[in-house]
């Protein structure tokens, strides 16, 4: 292949259409397709990349950090429950209530809910896996590392202990010298790869790996629910990601990006995080929503009525989200007006949650319901939602707002819309979907006196709270004296904490019991009518012997006779094709077949690339910043090293796929899930850039106005570095134009490799010339902008260098370009955010030269 | 257990000045409306379960309908123009400070300093006029705090690099708690600090007092 590419000349191949591969009995189907799809038995466990064994394990891991932060809340309700208690002091319980939110945040909710997705979506959808198998291990590992640091610095009494808000400038180096802050920020940002990652594959699967047939208007509402959360991840994330790196840079390095005798601004910190943590209450409660409308259906044997009526809302709420944020910072001087438009903004989502919760009471209405343990469960939910809901409305009215801000009524609202919105709904989906697990039905016996221990341990304690709060104490106080009157109160929150938590070991209790003495069952136990439960229980790691054609909405499904067709093999891929893993890819809207996605096998690439970014994260926590480098070429280089099983050294042309049809494999295809991924990947860089450019703008237009000293931007090297940019895209599309054509992109692909190295050439002396950046924030911007166009101009051409790599390893053709074409994407990014970087530059830097000319001001502050 | 909540040295159910007596009042009445809700909901929730054909012929649509957007509509329209009229008198009315006390936090600890009584400055104990509009002008020294006396109604936030602003009135002579409501580090929990209403007319010789011990 490698001589066609540099023979232009030369008559594309014709390949010769495979023939399908065998039928086989069920028995050996299953045994072939067990073989291509199972993960190895010992410590070939920790090479899985199937996100039947990996869904598993997202669960059990946020379970146990489920059970780290409760143990610390109960160690909160110690302390709390008198006044003057002599348990531990400050210096400790401040490491704890930072930690309990941190944990509870991000390391039991988003994971616990990712693991639900990785587990169900493949197998409501109707495919055999996620779309990047190898990027769910790699997510899982980043969290487990980066949960660890967390919990290893609160066994070393040296965990975070500025709040789970970390407000500056508290966590600041001036304020907090020792490493907690660093744990936070870099724990914590490590957890969001996975995050990222998982609202990347999250989103390509459904949008691609669907069962054929399933438009995307039949998919089940759990698909839509989690699509939503998803791309609210993709741009809710990257805000927090750089703040983080921000706040982490001024700690390490002094860019001054919240010091206001610098230019800089504590509350550009709240922006950021908020900006980050609204729509993150959504992005946990979403995903228990979508499990809700999966489990009401099926109990009141009726679907889920206004099925675009709940679509629409859900997007209305993932819009609204994003819109409400300032509510977190009523009382930091604001002018009312703007309080009023996020005031409304916030009440306003109330309505799109209340057409939810009409529309599941309407499908009972319209059902004829049949009680069981997920109801009991979803009846809590009910009840502690709607209360967590009526607070959120009163706390967004903004004179309400200014007296319980900060109180123990905010601590009552959040755990009422968290516990109630996620925890509930989470505990009745894991008595839903515990069955198809283990493939033993659930038992009442002790599930219905946890939930009541929990219902009332919970209530006991956050209900109270709200009148705490009114009695006027504060949050995060770690004890408060007896005249104060809070006493009684809080002696009895922490009883009702330790129901709770007794109500929880009944639970774990449960769930053993379940493990081991739950009746076993054939298929369904539920009749519910979606895909999942047409896999055998406890599902195969091929998940689907055969795809199915689906031919109604996905809610409407008879999973048992489904089931045994797909078992004989009778669907699409019902066959075992030289033990590789396929799945179908569709069109986007339509559902109709498109390509044949081949997975990767089991590989330890990504527990050995998680263990090199987790060095980068300890290197930097411990200051070493060369053995970061180091760390970083490691992780770079284990990255490139996924890439020789990708693709193909020769053409297939379409495969058939069974029932007649035939599909290409994915590389051959015009937008494979790779494709799709690195366009969403773009989409949360330039949310992260946006972000970004968003912070230089508020400093220099809201920020403490302190004069500025002027930066220097030579206009040639700036035009030169831009222009360089975008020739260096040019040359990538141009490559792929050739590649496509037949004819050798060796030349273009050079470009594409040089001209982003002229851009960095030319960039480095703008930052050399800089000056020293710490001496005010409108120059550590400057600095770190100039910095994110490097390392983007670096990328690309690592991309291009790739390219010439693919090409020489023959795994480029002119029916086979993927690789090239998300070089050229991501070029083009590159040179976009250049241009638009470096015009914001300038701008930039005309403010600094309009500001010193206020009157009285030379260089430092008056 | 209720009526703790409404006593109290810190209760904003205790109101003291008109600030917090609106917001009580405010409270109360949402109270009284969320009870209202939340009971509604579970008896729709009995009706559908138990007797859905109370609801008539194909109830999905009005329930979606009323339940979810024309209800919920309705008493947020309500509640956000009574907000929004209380807020203007709370937070808009703060703009113009002249002769506002300087509220002072720093770590762990609040001062308070009065303009135009020559320098009189006071730390832990706040000295204000009962019966009348109180201007604060609140700036932090070093981290966040939030400054919030909960029977006088609203708080603050202490920013660095930022004047925040507030204005405060307590009805009659009297000692009021304060607290910093913001996380502010180790001692958080112990900058609480004390509020005395002086009568109008003894509330010269209070400052004065306060130079006096100031200038010393």
């Amino acid at each position: 292949m490698t001589e066609r590419m540099t023979d232009p000349d030369a008559p594309p191949a014709t390949p010769t259409p495979p023939s399908e591969p065998p039928r086989l009995s069920p028995i050996r189907l299953h045994k072939a397709l067990s073989a291509a799809w199972g993960t190895p038995p010992g410590l070939g466990r920790l090479s899985a990349v199937n996100h039947t064994v990996l869904g598993k394990r997202f669960i059990i891991a946020a379970f146990v950090f489920f059970a780290i932060g409760g143990a610390l809340a109960m160690l909160i309700r110690v302390q709390l429950a008198t006044s003057e208690t002599a348990f531990v002091g400050p210096d400790v319980y401040n490491q704890f209530f930072t930690m309990h939110g941190s944990v509870m945040m991000f390391l039991f909710a988003i994971p616990m809910f990712e693991g639900f997705a990785i587990y169900l979506l493949p197998k409501m959808l109707g495919a055999r896996d996620m779309a990047f198998p190898r990027l769910t291990a790699y997510g899982f590992w980043c969290y487990v590392f980066g949960g660890a640091i967390l919990v290893a610095a609160l066994v070393a009494g040296v965990a975070p202990n500025g709040g789970w808000f970390m407000y500056t400038p508290l966590t600041s180096s001036t304020y907090t010298p020792g490493i907690n802050s660093d744990v936070w920020l870099l724990g914590v940002t490590f957890v969001e790869i996975s995050a990222l990652t998982a609202a990347i594959e999250i989103t390509v699967s459904v949008l691609k790996l669907r069962a054929p047939g399933m438009s995307i208007d039949r998919m089940p509402i759990m698909a839509w629910y989690l699509l939503i959360t998803a791309f609210m991840m993709l741009f809710g994330f990257p805000p927090l990601i750089l703040g983080s790196i921000l706040l982490e840079l001024e700690r390490a390095a002094d860019l001054p990006f919240f010091d206001p005798l610098r230019g800089g601004d504590p509350l550009l910190w709240q922006h950021l995080f908020w900006l980050f943590g609204h729509p993150e209450v959504y992005i946990i409660f979403l995903p228990a929503a979508g499990a809700v409308s999966m489990m009401i259906p099926t109990f009141a044997r009726h679907e889920l009525v206004g099925y675009r009526t709940v679509v629409v809302a859900v997007m209305a709420v993932a819009f609204l989200s994003f819109g409400l944020w300032v509510h977190h910072m009523f009382t930091v001087g604001i002018p009312h007006l703007a309080l009023a438009f996020f005031s409304a903004a916030s009440g306003l989502v109330a309505i799109p949650t209340a057409v939810q919760i009409f529309a599941w009471l309407g499908t009972i209405a319209a059902g004829r319901p049949r009680y069981d343990v997920p109801m009991l469960y979803l009846g809590g939910f009910l009840a502690v939602f709607v209360i967590g809901g009526l607070t959120g409305v009163m706390l967004a009215m903004v004179p309400f707002n200014f007296q319980a801000h900060d109180t123990h009524f905010v601590v009552a609202h959040l755990h009422y819309v968290l516990v109630g919105g996620f925890v509930f709904p989470m505990l009745a989906a894991t008595y839903y979907w515990l069955p198809h697990i283990t493939g033993r039905a659930c038992e009442r016996r002790l599930a219905v006196p946890a939930f009541w221990l929990i219902f009332v341990g919970f209530n006991l304690t956050f209900f109270l709270m709200h009148l705490t709060g009114l009695a006027g104490m504060p949050r995060r106080v770690w004890t408060y004296p007896e005249s104060a009157g809070w006493d009684g109160l809080n002696l009895l929150s922490s009883v009702g904490g330790f129901l709770t938590a007794m109500g929880f070991a009944l639970f774990v209790m449960d769930i053993v019991v379940q493990l081991r003495f739950g009746r076993r069952f054939r298929r369904n136990p539920w009749q519910a009518r979606t895909l999942e439960w047409a896999t055998p229980t406890p599902p195969p790691a091929y998940a689907f012997a055969a795809l199915p054609r689906i031919a109604d909405r996905a809610d409407r499904l008879d999973p048992g006779a489904i089931g045994v067709a797909l078992a004989r093999g009778e669907g699409y891929l019902g066959f075992d094709r030289d033990g590789r893993m396929e799945t179908l890819a569709v069109e986007m809207a339509s559902g109709a077949p498109q390509q044949v996605v081949v997975l990767p096998k089991p590989t330890y690439l990504p527990l050995a690339t998680g263990l090199a970014t987790g060095a980068v994260v300890l290197a930097l926590l411990f200051k070493l910043y060369l053995v970061a480098l180091l760390g970083l070429a490691a992780t770079l280089a284990l990255f490139l090293a996924w890439t020789p099983s990708c693709g193909a050294r020769a053409d297939s042309g379409p495969l058939p796929i069974g029932m007649g049809e035939t599909a290409p494999p994915h590389w051959e295809a015009a937008r494979p899930p790779s494709w799709w991924a690195m366009v969403f990947t773009l989409a949360a860089d330039a949310t992260l850039f946006g972000s970004l450019l968003f912070g230089g703008v508020f400093l220099a237009v809201v920020g403490p106005a302190v004069p500025a000293p002027p930066i220097v931007l030579p206009p040639a090297l700036l035009i030169g570095a831009g222009a360089a940019l975008v020739a260096g895209a040019a040359a990538a599309a141009f490559a792929v134009r050739r590649l496509v054509a037949g004819r050798s992109p060796a030349a273009a692909l050079l470009a594409a490799l040089v001209l982003p190295l002229a851009a960095v050439a030319l960039l480095l002396p703008v930052i050399g010339g800089l000056g020293d950046p710490t001496l005010h924030a409108s120059r550590a911007v400057t600095f770190v902008t100039l910095a994110y166009l490097i390392l983007h101009a670096l990328i690309a051409a690592l991309f291009a260098g790739f390219g010439l790599w693919r090409m020489r390893a023959g795994f480029l053709s002119a029916t086979r370009s993927l690789d090239l074409r998300l070089g050229a994407l991501w070029h083009g990014y590159s040179a976009a955010a250049g241009i638009a970087g470096l015009a914001f530059l300038c701008g930039l830097s005309l403010l600094g030269v309009v500001l010193p000319a206020v009157p009285g001001v030379e260089g430092g502050p008056p | 257990m209720a009526l703790a909540a409404c006593g109290g040295p810190y209760s904003a159910l205790a109101p003291a000045g008109p600030v917090a007596a609106n917001v009580a009042l405010l409270w109360w009445i949402m109270a009284a409306g969320a009870t209202i809700i939340f009971l509604a909901v579970f008896v729709a929730l009995a009706i559908v379960w138990r007797r859905p054909a109370l609801l008539g012929a194909a109830p999905e649509r009005r329930l979606i309908l009323w339940g979810g957007l024309a209800l919920p509509g309705a008493i947020l329209l309500l509640l956000l123009a009574a907000a929004f009229v209380l807020g203007e008198r709370l937070v808009a009315a703060a703009r113009e400070d002249e002769g506002a006390i300087e509220v002072i936090g720093r770590r762990w600890e609040w001062s308070f300093r009065y303009p135009g009584a020559a320098g009189a400055v006071s730390t832990g104990t706040l000295h204000i006029p009962a019966g009348e509009d109180v201007a604060f002008r609140v700036i932090s020294e070093d981290v966040i705090h939030a400054f919030w006396i909960p029977r006088l109604g609203g708080k603050i936030d202490a920013i660095p690099g930022h004047v925040t602003r507030i204005r405060l009135r307590a009805d009659a002579p009297g000692v009021y708690g304060g607290v910093c409501a913001e996380f502010c580090g180790t001692d958080h929990a112990a900058m609480f600090f004390r509020v005395e209403a002086h009568p109008p007319e003894r509330y010269a010789d209070v400052l004065a007092g306060l130079a006096r011990e100031t200038g010393q």
